[in-house]
């Protein structure tokens, strides 16, 4: 026998095992570190039911989220749109959420929501190319934010404070349609729909 | 974009303008024009004769949003015009490694995307008008002075490259009205912020390719010429004046490339 071959040692199939079984637990790891690292979790200062919101109101999302007249959107409604129906002194439900909520209508004072699709400052998103032009339906992007009961905590990228992802996401975004914010995807879309993307259609 | 040079006074309304629309900072020494930044700059030009000739004119210098040969589609587009030769391009486009600018062949814009940007100044070095400049420093904005910011311009930060937009925003929520709407964007619904500061008019802004639009009759004006037109970058900023000396300063008169000078020749302009 040569040194070769006596320095050469024999991997025993427990020691492949062995390999593998450590390859799994450190990806799991990774898997499950990496994120809780990257994100931190803000608390949204109330709780809200889309669900029971959607019941009330007649025209769908746009009740409470709706284009303006000069094209831009309105986003998240403002406490006037609020007080359209809720009073101060006379409560729809109870607890302490209700009773926060009502402060912020006593004050006529905005509501702090941490907002789950704000984009960054250099993104330029049109709600009206995309609704009114392209009829698009908002679960589209927003995935079934608006059938939710309540409020997820609000996740942001630590490095660069931008949200992590519209509505919800499953690991490697296998759970429904894509909910994330990254740039390749509203690329696929407009690849796929032969929307111009020219730098200047999504960017300012 | 038109540009009547003998309607310019060179007040420099345009530039402020440009730079409260844009969010343009001051920075500490503005005097050092190297390193300042000025998107829509006047340069000022005279005959070169003593006292009692002396003639000077102004050259308000936006982007020019070069097509070069590039392609593009006239019907649909907002400035569009036919491309010269397909061999030219835009200058800084083509440079640009890390592709934050583009040439969009549906608009006819130059785009220019600060967060892609790498900072290696090779567009500013491309560009033959000087449009393009850089951030050497982060703009000190004074306490308070953010809370008066355009919200529909993202502000840029030290490193990176900026330039004119022909006040993109502008277009972008003209856009979104017309699709609420369901109309088209009129001539009107989009000018720039220069244009609309110009005391005298002498900006006048729309498509070239519309012959509805005001700017596409001028064009054809025989007192119309761009800037160093013998670079085929095919500029969209035209200029026009009815003193020869301006003209030919402008480095426009060599008749093989000024498509004017040869249709003149022709005897009738084409377009």
């Amino acid at each position: 026998m040569s040194s070769h071959q006596q320095g050469k040692k024999q991997r025993s199939r427990a020691d492949w095992i062995l390999l593998f079984v450590g390859l799994v637990i450190g990806s799991a790891f990774g898997f499950w570190a990496t994120p809780t690292i990257l994100y931190a979790e803000k608390a949204q200062p109330l709780q809200f039911n889309h669900k029971l919101h959607l019941e009330q109101v007649s025209d769908s999302c746009k009740s409470c989220h709706s284009l303006r007249e000069d094209g831009s959107f309105s986003g998240i409604p403002d406490i006037k749109s609020c007080k359209e129906c809720h009073e101060a002194d006379s409560p729809m439900g109870d607890g302490a959420n209700e009773a926060a909520f009502l402060e912020y209508v006593k004050k006529d004072k905005p509501i702090p929501w941490q907002v789950y699709s704000r984009q960054p400052d250099c993104v330029f998103f049109s709600h009206a190319a995309h609704t009114a032009s392209a009829g698009l339906e908002c679960n589209k992007c927003h995935g079934d934010h608006g059938q939710t009961t309540k409020l997820r905590p609000y996740e942001y990228n630590r490095l660069t404070g931008y949200s992590r992802d519209i509505w919800g996401t499953g690991p490697l975004g296998l759970s429904g349609p894509p909910h994330r914010m990254k740039m390749d995807d509203c690329a696929k879309c407009h690849d796929e729909n032969g929307v111009n993307r020219a730098c200047f259609v999504c960017h300012k | 974009m038109v540009i009547d040079l003998d309607k310019c006074t060179g007040c420099g309304a345009c530039s402020v303008a440009c730079m409260s629309e844009n969010n343009i900072g001051v920075l500490h020494n503005e005097t050092d024009k190297i390193r300042s930044i000025t998107w829509l700059r006047v340069y000022q030009i005279d005959n070169g004769k003593a006292f009692p000739d002396t003639e000077v004119a102004f050259i308000p210098r936006p982007c020019m949003h070069c097509q070069g040969g590039k392609s593009g589609t006239p019907g649909q587009a907002f400035f569009q015009e036919a491309p010269m030769d397909e061999a030219a391009h835009p200058p800084c486009v083509s440079v640009c490694p890390a592709t934050a600018t583009d040439y969009d062949e549906k608009t006819g814009i130059v785009s220019q995307i600060p967060t892609r940007c790498i900072g290696c100044r090779y567009c500013v070095a491309a560009c033959p008008y000087h449009a393009r400049y850089f951030n050497w420093y982060d703009v000190p904005w004074p306490k308070g002075t953010p809370r008066a910011l355009s919200p529909f311009v993202s502000p840029r930060m030290r490193g990176v490259v900026e330039k004119c937009t022909f006040c993109y925003q502008r277009y972008q929520s003209a856009r979104n009205k017309a699709l609420v709407d369901g109309s088209e964007v009129g001539e009107m619904d989009y000018q720039t912020a220069c244009t609309e500061a110009c005391p005298s008019g002498a900006i006048t802004f729309g498509q070239l390719q519309n012959p509805k639009h005001k700017v596409h009759k001028l064009i054809s004006s025989e007192h119309t010429f761009r800037l160093l037109e013998k670079l085929q970058t095919n500029p969209k900023v035209y200029y026009m004046s009815k003193r020869e000396w301006v003209r030919k300063m402008a480095d426009n008169y060599v008749t093989r490339h000024n498509k004017f000078a040869q249709a003149a020749a022709q005897g009738g302009h084409q377009q």
